[in-house]
């Protein structure tokens, strides 16, 4: 009682700390604090999303009247560029004059976009700050690209790694399912009993190899073997991870599997085969039923854990942040980048906060696929009685 | 001809000899009662005549056992087959998880039959031979498991005799039911006899002594009389067989 107690307040608090932190990314702005991005006061661009802040820097925006604005090219501005306009001297020995001349150029440069540090904003500021919004859930979860520590503006947006985390756990019980099933209906209605009692706690010792074993396993052997096969210039793909993971969660599968079919009454499997079924026929009409709903909670946990996986997949899947296309490209899963970035991420700071918030998108897939496990046992057990 | 023909069958499981040369033949369109206390080998006999014992490992058998004067343990037996041929009502009820049609189609289907219309007519005949149909005609989409235990193992009869099997082999089939059930399942063997040969093991006395025509008295794993009921009740020539049958022991 007491220590299911403990448990409970345990889990709560930590479900609860993670949401706490993982929220705070909502309440920031996705600019550095203390610096500030500016525009000319003529400038009638007045909204610009993060997204074009970004694609403004990296220069695939180059006019501003692509974003509504005057037919004029952009001008960017870091301020480190400011050695381009004026010379040492003209800043000053201590740069005193730093704010006076990047106030000077962009009142004289319409075209200006500039990103600089807030002590350098001089105090009859004459341009205009731009106004950056908070990251909103919904641009959270949509964006398309993940460069957390970007300059000017980080670009919060998770959807490659959660399409990069369903598409490898996707692969991977796909590849599973199909090879657990039959080792389980081998183990459980064909093989010898000795055949058994010696493949069984070899399959589940599969289960307590380190997963960073795995890892090496799949870099060693599997991301070549990959390149090779498909010709890739990179053999650490989506489909590796897959397989990595699926060689992971056959053990789960099997066991679970294996159990349900050997729980089938013998009464079913004997008449069945007193009427002259053969013994596949039997396996498929009476067996597979049967177990049904334990093969479906031995897959379901298998996704389980091939989504919550981290170091085996973080090893092998190349880790880009892009949405993939096909499993013959890099992906970056949720639990790989927190791993990854988690170490270089500010304590307290927008990407640390923002790598909380994958934590919390994990917690909430893997939450569901629980349910969803509880709701197919459950179903089921009422269903034979 | 005999319909089943047994040649000193020994059997055994593991190191446990459980059968000691059986030898003994039925006629066709006979019930055969196979008597004798717990363990003394009758199922155990029941189950080597369709091959049901080649599930449990670590079993073997010797002698022959013939049905329509084939061996049934020669290499190149077919054993799906046999069992289509040599139908088996089992202990305790037990129909698939599926509804009461889908039941007794299930044989049929694994048996290679798929035109609709034959499926039924066959479900329909069968039910009605086991005198079902009246109580299931409107729940035929039903779950067998809403049928009472008697219903169930009528249905189970009627699942066995869809596949028109040339004998019945039944292991205590009233043993979990109630005298009424019991009654009309009796009933029913009785009217098969006319069309199948049926093996029945059977623990109730009074069973043996009203459907069958011979019976056979196991003990220990020998055969030790068998003869027409009618005498095997009333004169044994074997005092082991009269002790049993006046209830001194078993």
């Amino acid at each position: 009682m007491l220590s299911s107690a403990a448990t409970s307040i345990t889990v709560i608090l930590i479900v609860f700390f993670l949401f706490i932190e993982g929220a705070g990314v909502f309440t920031k702005k996705p600019i550095d604090d203390g610096f500030l991005l500016a525009v000319s006061v003529d400038n009638q661009v007045k909204k610009i999303k993060p997204s074009e802040i970004k694609d403004i820097y990296d220069q695939k925006i180059t006019n501003w009247k692509q974003l509504g604005g005057k037919d004029l090219p952009i001008v960017l501005f870091r301020a480190g560029d400011i050695t381009d306009y004026y010379t040492e001297e003209e800043l000053g020995k201590n740069f005193e004059f730093f704010p006076d001349k990047i106030n000077e150029l962009i009142a004289k440069t319409p075209g200006i976009i500039a990103f600089f540090s807030d002590k350098y904003k001089a105090k009859d500021f004459k341009g205009r700050e731009l106004d950056i919004d908070k990251i909103k859930v919904s641009e959270f979860l949509s964006g398309e690209e993940w460069f957390p520590t970007a300059q000017p503006i980080a670009q919060m947006g998770v959807k490659p790694l959660i399409y990069g985390t369903l598409w490898v756990s996707l692969g991977a019980i796909l590849l599973a399912l199909p090879i657990g099933l039959a080792a389980a209906i081998y183990l459980s209605e064909i093989a010898k009993k000795r055949t058994r009692s010696l493949l069984k706690p070899l399959i589940e010792l599969l289960a307590a190899i380190p997963s960073v074993v795995y890892g090496f396993f799949g870099l060693v052997i599997i991301v070549p073997l990959i390149q090779s096969t498909f010709d890739l210039p990179v053999g650490e793909t989506g489909l590796a991870g897959s397989v990595v993971l699926a060689i992971m969660a056959l053990p789960t599968i099997i066991t679970i599997s294996e159990d349900a079919m050997r729980n089938t009454p013998r009464a079913m499997k004997e008449a069945s085969l007193a009427l002259g079924a053969s013994k596949w026929q039997t396996i498929y009409k009476i067996v597979i039923p049967y177990s049904a709903s334990g093969i479906t909670a031995g897959a379901i946990l298998g996704i389980g854990r091939a989504i919550g996986e981290t170091m085996a997949v973080l090893m092998v899947t190349g880790n880009a942040a892009v949405i993939p296309h096909t499993l013959l490209e890099p992906v970056r899963t949720i639990p790989a980048t927190i791993a990854a970035e988690l170490g270089e991420a500010p304590n307290g700071g927008l990407h640390y906060e923002a790598l909380f918030a994958l934590g919390c998108i994990l917690f909430i897939i893997t939450f569901g696929i629980n349910m969803l496990v509880e709701l197919v046992t459950n179903r089921n057990s009422h269903k034979k009685h | 001809m005999h319909k089943i023909e047994s040649k000193n069958v020994n059997f055994n499981y593991g190191e446990f000899q459980a059968l000691h040369d059986i030898s003994m033949s039925m006629k066709e369109n006979t019930v055969t009662a196979l008597i004798g206390p717990s363990g003394c080998g009758k199922s155990t006999y029941l189950r080597l005549l369709n091959r049901m014992n080649d599930l449990i490992d670590n079993t073997h058998m010797t002698g022959s056992i013939l049905i329509d004067g084939v061996d049934i343990y020669e290499r190149q037996t077919n054993v799906d087959d046999l069992r289509k041929n040599v139908g088996m009502v089992f202990q305790k009820p037990n129909p698939f998880p599926k509804t009461i049609y889908e039941n007794v189609a299930y044989g049929l289907r694994v048996n290679g039959i798929t035109d609709k219309n034959e499926i039924e007519e066959r479900v329909v005949t069968s039910i009605e031979q086991v005198a079902l149909w009246d109580e299931v005609k409107d729940k035929l989409k039903k779950s067998a498991f809403e049928l009472s235990g008697g219903q169930q193992q009528r249905l189970c009869i009627a699942r066995a005799l869809a596949i028109q099997p040339s004998v019945l082999l039944m292991d205590e089939p009233t043993s979990a039911l109630d005298p009424i059930s019991t009654a009309k399942v009796e009933e029913l063997i009785y009217e098969l006899k006319n069309k199948y040969t049926i093996v029945i093991v059977t623990h109730n006395m009074q069973q043996a002594g009203r459907v069958s025509d011979n019976t056979a008295f196991f003990y220990m794993g020998k055969l030790i009389e068998y003869d027409k009921t009618k005498t095997i009740f009333t004169k044994p020539t074997i005092k082991q067989t009269e002790d049993y049958i006046t209830g001194r022991f078993g």
